[in-house]
């Protein structure tokens, strides 16, 4: 088990890579620390499975070094990385026993077939394999095989890194849920680093304690669940995570504070960085936003039920305003003004987050 | 709810097939039936023989010959067209513009009708003109495939080799290409090795391709008729005899109606149980 630390990070698909478009991957350095659970979280296209492809190393960078603890390892084939993938659909050897694939990996690394039987019933326990571990892998269900790709990482115990390439878009619904948290309880248990790729916001913030998230090709902001959620860097990540999306306003600074519908917001902290000539804009989280006496002039124009919340769809000028508001709560008629909470407002010029 | 609606007007859907094939096999099957029991001597006058012509038939050196060879050259050529094509299919590349250049490649022996096959390989191994002849003449070996019954083995052998590998390649290149790229990925980082890769992930992968190249070639060849014929017209002497040349000789050389009838039946029960049998054993395999 070790460090990952992505250095300078470039990767093309074309022979000779010219504009930014061309990139599937753009410069990127990551650090992760070893036992951590992390997530890429991004939409589909992005460059998610691509980094993923060159950390386990089915894909040689274009540019940049992958590190493993001291070791470089980017020039190094994937069975010589220590390191287990999961894939989106379930890779399992059809004519082998489900206990014959948990022991595939052992004995092509030629481990005593004691040791072998140990290891495998063991983790077979472990992910409640241990009644099927005699029957052909190629009559289980979709998540009893997934269950043996991961069981297939597992049984090695030199492993860095145990990677997920979506490996729960195949599975039913109600199914996930069992295994997002039989997922979170393996990693307390065996610690290993696990890199989790998904285009699903509510899997990559429930499982992982970091959160990568990507978009065209670019990291775009690094941080726990609840960063992403407050303190989103870049605009796309205010979209792409929470439901409904951040509020993204366009506003005018005056004195370090910015002015949108004729109003000057206020602010935790001011802004004190400089952008000039940038595209300025508000972005707000509908979670944050409040009904009040006095405020921005809105118009109501739909109530959607989402439970134990509204989901309150306004507009002020051209621009729609989402809020959510407690079930409970009275809604005043057509027209309202609204209330923005200053500690989580935030400014970004051209799309980045400003202080 | 157990009561089921059924539908005989379904019936009339199938009925042009089976119309079909009661004039194109139903009933040429049984005039074969009908000659298999009785003794003509033309014009229509037939005696009952029961089962007297399969009697011969079973207990027939001369079939047990030709039936012994038939065996042996089936099994000659499974054994060198179903390896030799998976090994094929397994260095074609899968994807470029190699891929279609290959593939026609491949196909072109295929396309070129039977007795031209014959006639080639007849023209291409004769010892005195035929380039493959003289060369293996050159290279000090006797050959000659029209007195030689080796070399007449060898050469019919090599001749179906070059015409039908390519139907096994098609068809194991068509299984491999369909095994999702994950599982080569899941094998290397599992460090499989390029055996363990054939034997568990394509191997597998190929199987119910491959049980039907083995069930065509294995009938086809079964069946071969036309090329030996062209090629050695079943000798020297009867060294090339398969089933179905001796057959034609039976029915169309000696007019022995009767017998050569009951022997078509053995024939094609033989064929039937064979294909019938390993059909059978590779499904059920296939359900466990």
């Amino acid at each position: 088990m070790s460090k990952i630390s992505l250095k300078n990070l470039r990767h093309s698909y074309e022979p000779e890579p010219g504009p930014a478009s061309e990139w599937a991957l753009n410069e990127m350095s990551v650090d992760w620390s070893d036992g951590g659970a992390y997530a890429l979280l991004g939409p589909s296209g992005c460059g998610k499975t691509t980094l993923l492809n060159i950390i386990s190393g089915l894909l040689a960078p274009t540019e940049g070094e992958v590190w493993f603890g001291d070791e470089n390892v980017t020039q190094l084939p994937p069975d010589h990385r220590n390191i287990a993938q999961v894939f989106q659909f379930p890779v399992v050897y059809d004519t082998m026993s489900v206990y014959d694939n948990l022991a595939f990996p052992l004995r092509n690394r030629k481990v005593p077939e004691p040791a072998i039987d140990k290891k495998v019933r063991e983790i077979a326990e472990m992910l409640d394999l241990g009644d099927t571990l005699m029957s052909r892998a190629a009559g289980l269900t979709a998540d009893g095989k997934q269950k043996i790709s991961l069981g297939r990482g597992l049984v090695r115990s030199d492993v860095n890194v145990i990677m997920f390439d979506e490996p729960l878009t195949v599975i039913d619904p109600h199914l996930k849920w069992v295994l997002r948290s039989k997922l979170k309880e393996l990693h307390q248990r065996i610690r290993t680093t696990m890199i989790y790729v998904t285009h699903d916001q509510t899997e990559a913030l429930t499982i992982a304690d970091q959160v990568v998230v990507m978009k065209d090709g670019l990291v775009v902001q690094i941080g726990t669940p609840v960063e992403l959620f407050e303190r989103p860097k870049h605009t796309f990540v205010g979209h792409f995570i929470g439901s409904p999306g951040m509020n993204v306003l366009p506003c005018h600074m005056e004195q370090g504070k910015p002015v949108y519908a004729g109003r000057q917001l206020d602010m935790a902290t001011p802004i004190t960085q400089a952008a000039e000539g940038a595209r300025l804009e508000v972005g707000i989280r509908p979670e944050f936003i409040t009904f009040a006496e006095t405020g921005i002039a809105v118009r109501i124009n739909k109530v959607s039920d989402a439970g134990r919340f509204n989901i309150v769809d306004t507009t002020s000028g051209e621009d729609s305003i989402k809020l959510l508001v407690p079930s409970a709560d009275n809604l005043p008629a057509d027209t309202a003004y609204l209330h923005f909470d200053p500690a989580h407002t935030q400014v970004y010029a051209d799309d980045w987050m400003i202080s | 709810m157990d009561k089921k609606t059924t539908n005989q007007k379904a019936w009339l859907f199938v009925l042009p097939v089976i119309i079909l094939v009661a004039f194109n096999a139903i009933i040429p099957l049984m005039t074969v039936v009908n000659y298999s029991v009785q003794e003509t001597f033309g014009d229509n006058v037939f005696f009952w023989e029961g089962v007297k012509w399969f009697e011969a038939v079973l207990n027939s050196d001369r079939f047990h010959a030709s039936l012994g060879r038939q065996l042996l050259f089936t099994s000659i050529i499974l054994a060198i067209e179903v390896p030799l094509g998976v090994a094929i299919a397994l260095t074609m590349p899968k994807k470029g513009v190699w891929v279609s250049v290959c593939l026609v490649f491949m196909a072109m022996p295929l396309l070129i009708p039977w007795n031209v096959v014959g006639a080639m390989w007849n023209i291409f191994a004769l010892p005195d003109i035929g380039l493959l002849g003289r060369s293996i003449n050159a290279l000090g070996i006797d050959y000659n495939f029209t007195s030689q019954p080796i070399a007449a083995w060898f050469t019919t052998v090599l001749m179906d080799v070059w015409h039908w590998t390519s139907l096994v390649v098609l068809l194991a290149y068509a299984g491999l290409t369909s095994i999702p790229d994950a599982y080569y990925q899941a094998a290397k980082i599992d460090g499989a090795g390029p055996w363990a890769v054939f034997r568990y992930i394509q191997l597998p992968k190929m199987k119910r391709v491959l049980t039907i190249a083995i069930l065509l070639r294995f009938m086809d060849s079964f069946m071969i008729y036309t090329e030996p014929f062209v090629l050695t017209g079943g000798g020297p002497g009867n060294a090339t005899t398969f089933l179905s040349i001796d057959l034609v000789k039976i029915a169309l050389g000696q007019f022995d109606l009767g017998p050569a009838a009951a022997m078509s039946l053995v024939y094609f029960l033989i064929v039937l149980l064979v294909s019938w049998l390993f059909y059978t054993l590779m499904m059920k395999d296939e359900a466990q």
